[in-house]
């Protein structure tokens, strides 16, 4: 068994992993009952699928100069996806998309519950389902 | 065999593309349809990704980041967009 057969077996195992990654991302946006769950599941192609996708590349490729560019290229997508979820989080718990009985604990609760009440305190008035705060 | 791995990649990422363009069309919420769009360039990405990796060639790297800072603008300004629009109903 020669090396060349190897590298290519072994990109071709990454290639098929990284499409079943997107499968299971749709399969995961067609089921789960909520915008967090569903955001879980969107995931999975964003950052371990491009991973192995890009792993097959730089093992088709079969020259070292190729890796620095898709080291950079998967570095970026970490540093804009965790962006990206955390606003899409952020502005769905404030425009209340989740189902609060699906979650194991909810540790924003506490913290918008006391600064709605520190701003009632401050202001006089009792708007206590100010909750976007 | 890389003609096998590209025939099945086609069919699972078509399977993958079919599931969140009906997610986008039925999505309960805007940020529904938003996470959707996002995963359908998830998706072309793995596909151009997969093209490059059978093909060996490179032409496609430049369009893979292109659609990478597109889905994240494109997220980002939505997910503004509803937090502002929410805040400013309740303002007035």
């Amino acid at each position: 068994m020669n090396p060349e057969t190897v590298i290519d077996a072994v990109s071709a195992v990454f290639m098929v992993t990284g499409a079943l990654m997107s499968l299971g991302a749709a399969i995961g946006l067609l089921r789960f009952p909520d915008l967090m769950s569903r955001m879980h599941a969107a995931t999975k192609p964003q950052v371990l699928g491009l991973f192995l996708l890009l792993a097959a590349l730089g093992l088709q490729m079969r020259s070292w100069w190729v890796w620095p560019v898709l080291v950079v290229a998967w570095l970026f997508q970490l540093l804009t996806v965790p962006v990206s979820a955390h606003m899409v989080g952020r502005a769905g718990y404030r425009t209340k998309h989740l189902h609060p009985e699906l979650l194991s604990s909810d540790e924003l609760e506490a913290v918008v519950q006391q600064a709605a009440g520190q701003q009632a305190a401050k202001h006089g008035v009792d708007d206590d389902d100010e909750a976007g705060r | 065999m890389m003609q096998t791995v590209l025939t099945v990649t086609a069919v699972v990422l078509s399977l993958a593309a079919a599931g969140a363009i009906v997610r986008i069309g039925r999505g309960p919420s805007l940020l529904d349809r938003v996470l959707a769009a996002d995963v359908l360039l998830a998706i072309f990405g793995a596909a151009l990704c997969i093209d490059m990796a059978v093909n060996r060639h490179l032409n496609n790297l430049m369009l893979l980041v292109a659609i990478s800072l597109i889905g994240f603008v494109g997220s980002v300004t939505v997910a503004r967009f509803v937090a502002e629009r929410r805040e400013s109903v309740r303002e007035s």
